[in-house]
């Protein structure tokens, strides 16, 4: 992570991969900078996995090239790359023990020595008394350890990772996410990581490229994503967004100002990924926990100049930590909102007159010319 | 009542082992006889004549060496070529794919006796001179499709990622196959092997069509019970059998011990 040289840096320039008349991987450039840990999210069937696999020499691309650092390697095979995976079923060799698993690699690359080697990676990953069992032997969270120290030995100068949490459960997921991210931090070897899991991807990744229909949709640090999506498919996949339909009334130079449904909703020109125009359409967008909620007795306690709607309570779940409203509201059937449970007010019940109202600034417009509900029923088929 | 109820599977079982053991049974008893006659089908007295003289019978042994020495090539023919044959059905698209799948389990459909015939009249228009190595063809032939299924099974089951991790951590195409994929088609190709070496070994039929003068166990075995037989062939059938259990009781406890040695 000190090394900050573009030696090591990722390049991908113009690859693609077609299977018959089908594109998997539309052409794409993008680099990974040697050190980050970088995410490449998206539903199945997106692209991800292909991507992965032509960095690592699974894969023959149809088009453009790989080069880690100033090397080309494209047309080397898997094993003549200084570049190692973790695989979505871990892919142990089931005959091999343990200490043996690990220690493939360096033995495949005629290294006599391993023993110190060996123990060090295991320690690493706190399995050093497993060394003499059998995959199988071993629990899926133990599995996982193995896979990854199988690969870490070799000191690739890229880890992939596909899905390597999917066959985890929750807790261990989590808790696994914190250890990579350990792993990671302490070996400083460039990490990139393939998910489905959007929360996942946040937690870990320095950078994340969402993925859709075998296209980059947006690149960046998570909170610049979670905060600032450029399209509807990012601002649905990454997290929860509101979206409303709306007229563009005045385009200023610095704020815009938009009507639906008789309410009149402000936002920062900045933070439009299409150029506004009077007259036009905008889709803006807010993200639930923005949004501040009070019951329509006491919309004279809202603060001049913030956004402001009116609504009805169509359904709560109360979840902990917060509580989940959807307000039925003439300028979108479902906007969600969620609320801290800091102070409770017992009126805020399925029927009551709402309004909703938050700072103009956290509000983001999207092109209407796209799909409203891009990325939404991705998720449920990816999760 | 209810205790046979209770039992009545241990019963079946027990039943089923008796039904499948007493034969063998018989023939270990009177490998002990000392018949009166030619023939030794009646228990006359306790004797360990046979037992310290196995290769008395004159052509026995070579007839039992012959039987061997066939069935350990076969079995490597077999089972090397069969194993080739399975990777190729799983692992490639060829034209013939198809056809070849199916057509290579015709020997285990077809009957034996027509295959025997039939090898036979394919030998005599080649005019090749029947003996050792037109019986290796034949054996070889009939264990194919036994190593064909036994490997493809085990093949078609195996995780293709294993080999992907294989090549990922530094193993060239040999490598991986010798250190990733033969281990792990390793029992399929085992089984495959025994069950060819089997077959081969007492295989009667073919054989005695395509063998012309050379004489197998089995065909002794045939031949002498004709004229007569000889105690020495109980003796063998029981050493066979004994060196059989002995094997698979090994294996278990290889495969025993194996689970054991783990640390907890």
């Amino acid at each position: 992570m000190t090394d900050k040289t573009a030696g090591g840096d990722v390049r991908l320039a113009g690859i693609s991969k077609h299977y018959g008349s089908f594109t998997a991987v539309h052409p794409l450039d993008l680099t990974i900078p040697q050190g980050s840990f970088f995410a490449l999210l998206g539903a199945s069937g997106c692209g991800k996995t292909t991507t992965l696999r032509m960095i690592a020499g699974l894969e023959e691309p149809s088009t453009g090239t790989v080069s880690l650092g100033d090397r080309e390697v494209t047309q080397l095979p898997p094993y003549k790359r200084p570049v190692n995976t973790v695989f979505q079923s871990y892919a142990l060799f089931p005959h091999l023990n343990i200490y043996e698993n690990v220690a493939f690699g360096l033995r495949r690359r005629g290294i006599k020595s391993v023993k110190k080697q060996v123990e060090d990676m295991l320690e690493l990953v706190e399995l050093g008394q497993f060394a003499q069992r059998k995959p199988h032997q071993l629990s899926g969270g133990q599995q996982q350890r193995v896979a990854v120290a199988r690969a870490l030995i070799n000191h690739p100068q890229v880890l992939l990772l596909d899905e390597p949490l999917g066959a985890l459960d929750l807790k261990l997921r989590r808790q696994m996410q914190l250890e990579l991210k350990r792993i990671q931090t302490e070996v400083g070897i460039t990490f990139v990581h393939v998910t489905h899991d959007q929360e996942e991807a946040m937690t870990m990744a320095d950078t994340v490229a969402v993925m859709n229909g075998g296209r980059v949709e947006q690149l960046g640090a998570p909170a610049d994503l979670y905060e600032n999506p450029k399209t509807t498919f990012v601002a649905n996949f990454l997290g929860t967004s509101n979206l409303i339909e709306a007229e563009v009334l005045e385009a200023g130079a610095a704020d815009v100002t938009v009507g639906s449904a008789g309410a009149t909703l402000r936002l920062p020109a900045a933070r439009c990924s299409t150029t506004p125009k009077a007259g036009g359409k905008l889709l803006v967008g807010v993200r639930p926990e923005k949004i501040s909620l009070v019951h329509a007795d006491e919309e004279d306690t809202v603060a001049a100049g913030r956004n402001k709607i009116r609504g009805t309570i169509a359904a709560s779940s109360f979840i902990g930590v917060s509580t989940q409203f959807v307000i039925d509201s003439p300028v979108c059937p479902e906007l969600e909102v969620y609320v801290q449970n800091i102070e409770r007010d017992a009126r805020l019940a399925p029927g009551a007159e709402v309004v909703l109202h938050w700072n103009p600034e956290h509000t983001f417009g999207l092109d209407a010319a796209q799909d409203i509900d891009a990325g939404i029923e991705t998720v449920e088929e990816g999760a | 009542m209810r205790w046979l109820r209770r039992n009545l599977v241990v019963i079946a079982g027990l039943g089923t082992l008796a039904y499948m053991i007493l034969p063998n049974l018989v023939v270990t008893v009177f490998s002990f006889n000392n018949p009166t006659g030619r023939f030794n089908y009646a228990w006359q007295e306790f004797s360990l004549d046979a037992w310290k003289d196995p290769c008395g019978v004159a052509d026995m042994c070579g007839s039992l060496a012959l039987s061997l020495q066939l069935a350990l090539w076969a079995t490597i023919g077999a089972t090397v070529l069969g194993t080739a044959i399975a990777f190729a059905l799983v692992r490639y698209r060829f034209r013939a794919r198809g056809a070849v799948n199916s057509l290579i389990f015709l020997p285990m459909a077809m009957p034996e006796i027509v295959m025997a015939a039939s090898l036979l009249a394919l030998f005599l228009n080649m005019g090749i001179q029947l003996g050792f190595w037109t019986i290796l063809i034949a054996h070889v032939m009939f264990c194919l499709s036994f190593v064909v299924a036994a490997v493809k099974a085990r093949v078609l089951s195996m995780d293709p990622r294993l080999e992907e991790a294989a090549r990922d951590l530094y193993a060239g195409p040999v490598q991986t196959f010798v250190r990733v994929t033969l281990p792990i088609a390793a029992p399929g190709i085992a089984a495959g092997a025994l069950l060819s070496f089997a077959l081969s070994f007492d295989d009667f039929i073919i054989t005695n069509f395509n063998s012309g003068n050379t004489v197998t166990f089995p065909m002794f075995v045939w031949g002498s019970a004709q004229r007569g037989t000889p105690v020495q062939i109980n003796v063998i059938g029981t050493a066979m059998f004994v060196i059989a259990v002995l094997v698979v009781l090994a294996g278990q406890m290889v495969g025993n011990r194996r689970k054991n040695a783990q640390p907890k």
